[in-house]
């Protein structure tokens, strides 16, 4: 193992104690001039820049949408304008609080002491978690594909076939206490998704199969099966004709984190999976297997580490992970199945590795930024009437401009950092 | 917050009356007091003082405006807020994770009533419902069983309806085989237009006297053609072909891409054909097939809301089932337009006979399932 561990720059610079030699004291920081604060600043200076200039062209968007502001520009510019401001300004206010809470809200509800009031005062950050959940874990699907050379597009189908498992023994099992129930239809949710994933990567290992082209296909056999499985007698609820599961026991919910809110113990496993996906792919001898395989195969096989065997358990793993966002959803919020609970979760996961730069935990903080946007999203259209695809635009804008960190760079004039070397997940597109 | 309620509702409704300005004029007579504030337009409003009472809906995920479903629940809304004067707003939805997130922002802004529109909402309308008795709800193309207090459940009688455009389809065709197909298999809603079509078949039949085929359905066995999505053209022209090979001249395709697919089938084929419409007239919403258009099965599920949302307003108990039939003109058969002068007056006739039949219940749509 010694031999690999100056393999590759990228690869070590995520993780300066030198990790794959598994008890060996971590050798003496190398003295780094420029320290881990600042590489931490300059990591995060283009995805805050980049979200400030995604909602800066989003706040465009808004006055442009409003087919009123041209006619008025020419009769009252400044009040135009002025109304512009305002509504841009009540718009992203009412986000911002969707998102986060007003601090009215909180201010009145602890002068009350009412802790329903209090509780209610909480509901913004409740929905942002809420909705940030599945999101961690398609992200970190993704995220632990690219790290091992995998593009994995397939979280989305994963994730229904986890869905389909964990609400199998959510409906199928009864008479268990939550914490021996929930963790089962958790685990099958896992086992679900790693089993679609479990295809692409025996293929890829065996034949070469692009995993692309195969997790893209078995997203619509994934649907295909879902739709399947909510008619089957036993599966589809009685007295129902239209493609619904059965209502999964209470004792497999995931519990709420605060009697009342929405936000449940799913994010914190989500949080639990960030860990074990981080310590998995930089502190264990596998996970360096992976990073190896995914940075460069022929070293890896030349070292004697199974291309094969590496590339069937990442798929697997990412399968997983994909499938605990459908136990995320189905036991989380919906409580039974539909063919129409996800819309897109997983391919948010490739836009939110993408912006964490296939880092886990950075994966935490791109996903509560979508997850704040989604749920800020609700109450702006309802207080301004602004389409909640609005959200969907900013987040594109987001993807864009993380992806394409020139371009920020660009406009801020910031100058370009020295030695960056190649992302990580770019390797994925091609292998 | 509260004292700031009043502001947020002036603002919406100033927002609500703004929108409804430029969409029915897009030029407003801009030379008119520019000095004026323009988000304000009073004038435009069709109501006198807006009552502090909100009726708000949650679409499901197609979009407030897809020319179907979502938008004419809206509509219905629209119509409630000009003949009462109360305050309406939306919220869509994404994904289905969304509906109870949408519902539970509606109760927190207090609407009086929520209306939710399709059966996918059916579980988190239960859930809001049941956790605030207060709040009136009504769901579109759902009902409870058991129902629920404080739940209108709206569901439409498109079988009748689709009963009278089977009949008119028998007497048009010159081949007498009608072919019909759905989406998904997903009963009621979908399947009742194909009920409906192969009763009137077979109650022209009974009356006249020939013989007409429905390839695509059979109402007794409830199975037949479908082509497994809402959404894809294609699939729907597949299965139109396939009935056009088999000498149909009248095709339904239940549902809003994949019926487009039986007009692009009998285009494509050149032949004498017509396609039907469904949920509202086709004529007016798909007019690059107005040529082939017999007639449409009209669901007027913009009527149903109004009246659900009247009931509410007005303090009456909310019905446990509210359905939309040929009686109370929530369905209806829609007009042949371009094919006016191929149906023949006694034809007329004898639509109008068995519409005032089917109304009276002397005609019963599931007595003609089977063959005479």
């Amino acid at each position: 193992m010694t031999d690999e561990q100056h393999v590759d720059p990228v690869i070590e610079a995520d993780l300066p104690t030198g990790a794959g030699s598994a008890g060996e004291p971590p050798p003496p920081a190398a003295a780094a001039p420029p320290s881990r604060l600042a590489t931490a600043v300059r990591g995060l200076l283009v995805p805050v820049l980049a979200v400030l200039s995604a909602l800066v062209i989003g706040a465009i968007i808004i006055v442009l949408s409003d087919l009123t502001f041209f006619e008025r520009l020419s009769a009252d510019p400044g009040g135009a304008l002025g109304d512009a401001l305002g509504s841009v300004w009540s718009a992203y206010g009412a986000l911002i609080s969707g998102a986060l809470g007003s601090p009215g809200a909180y201010v009145e509800a602890f002068a009350s002491g009412d802790s329903d009031q209090i509780i209610s005062a909480f509901n913004p950050i409740s929905e942002t978690l809420l909705a940030a959940t599945p999101l961690i874990f398609t992200g970190l699907a993704v995220a632990l594909g690219f790290q091992c050379g995998l593009f994995n597009i397939g979280a989305e189908g994963q994730l229904y076939v986890g869905a389909v498992a964990a609400t199998f023994v959510g409906f199928a099992v009864t008479g268990l206490p939550w914490f021996i129930h929930l963790p089962l239809a958790v685990a099958a949710g896992f086992a679900g998704g790693a089993i679609w994933g479990f295809v692409p990567g025996i293929l890829k290992a065996k034949t070469g199969a692009h995993e692309v082209i195969v997790t893209i296909m078995l997203n619509y056999t994934a649907y295909r099966f879902v739709e399947f499985i909510l008619k089957l007698p036993g599966y589809q609820r009685e007295g129902r004709s239209d493609p619904i599961s059965k209502v999964t026991e209470a004792s497999s919910w995931y519990p709420p984190l605060i009697e009342g809110l929405r936000a449940n113990w799913g994010f914190f496993l989500g949080l639990a999976a960030v860990f074990a996906v981080s310590w998995l792919l930089f502190r264990s001898t596998k996970g360096f297997e992976f990073r190896a395989v995914g940075f460069n195969p022929s070293a890896a096989r030349y070292a004697g580490m199974s291309i094969a065997g590496s590339t069937i358990l990442a798929m697997m793993i990412s399968g997983g992970l994909a499938g605990l966002a459908g136990t995320g959803i189905v036991l989380g919020i919906t409580r039974s199945l539909t063919s129409g609970v996800s819309a897109g979760l997983g391919f948010d996961g490739i836009a939110i590795a993408l912006m964490a730069r296939a880092r886990p935990r950075g994966i935490i903080f791109a996903a509560l930024l979508f997850g704040a946007l989604r749920a800020g999203a609700t109450p702006m259209q309802s207080a301004t009437g602004i389409p909640i695809d609005l959200v969907v635009v900013v987040q594109a804008l987001v993807i864009m401009f993380v992806a394409a960190p020139a371009l920020v760079r660009g406009i801020y004039r910031i100058r370009v950092p020295e030695a960056t070397g190649t992302e990580v997940f770019s390797k994925g597109w091609g292998s | 917050m509260r004292t700031s309620r009043a502001l947020a509702a002036l603002v919406s409704a100033a927002f609500i009356f703004a929108a409804c300005a430029t969409a029915a004029s897009p030029t407003p007579e801009p030379t008119v007091a520019p000095t004026a504030p323009p988000t304000v337009a009073p004038t435009a409003a069709p109501t006198a003082s807006p009552v502090d009472w909100q009726a708000c809906m949650v679409s499901d995920t197609g979009g407030i405006d897809d020319h179907a479903f979502n938008e004419n629940a809206w509509k219905g809304l629209q119509d409630a807020q000009a003949k009462l004067g109360i305050e309406i707003k939306f919220l869509e939805s994404r994904d289905e994770s969304d509906f109870e997130k949408n519902i539970n922002q509606f109760l927190s802004e207090g609407c009086e009533m929520i209306v939710t529109v399709g059966f996918l909402l059916g579980d988190a309308t239960k859930v809001g419902a049941e956790a605030n008795p207060d709040v009136r709800f009504a769901i579109v193309d759902f009902a409870y069983d058991p129902a629920i207090p404080n739940v209108e459940g709206l569901v439409y009688a498109t079988n009748e309806a689709a009963m009278l455009a089977g009949y008119a389809s028998a007497a048009w065709s010159k081949t007498h085989v009608l072919g019909t197909f759905g989406g998904i298999n997903i009963g009621g809603p979908v399947t009742d237009f194909m009920d409906g079509l192969v009763a009137g078949a077979h109650y022209y039949d009974k009356t006249t006297g020939s013989k007409t085929t429905v390839l695509g359905w059979d109402p007794v066995t409830k199975t037949g053609s479908f082509t497994g999505d809402f959404a894809s053209i294609d699939n729907g022209k597949t299965l139109s072909l396939g009935f056009l090979d088999e000498n149909a001249d009248v095709i339904l395709g239940v549902g809003g891409q994949i019926g487009q697919g039986a007009f692009a089938a009998i285009e494509e084929r050149g032949v004498t054909g017509v396609g039907l419409g469904v949920d509202v007239d086709w004529y007016v919403s798909v007019p690059q097939y107005k040529s082939l258009i017999l007639t449409s099965i009209l669901k007027k599920i913009d009527i149903s809301v109004t009246a659900a949302v009247e009931h509410a307003f007005k303090g009456e108990p909310a019905l446990p089932v509210y359905v939309s039939t040929l009686a109370n003109g929530g369905v209806d058969l829609g007009p042949f337009h371009d094919y006016d002068s191929q149906i023949s007056a006694e034809t007329k006739a004898a639509l109008e006979d068995l519409k005032a039949k089917i109304i009276s219940g002397e005609v019963k749509v599931s007595d003609y399932f089977a063959a005479p």
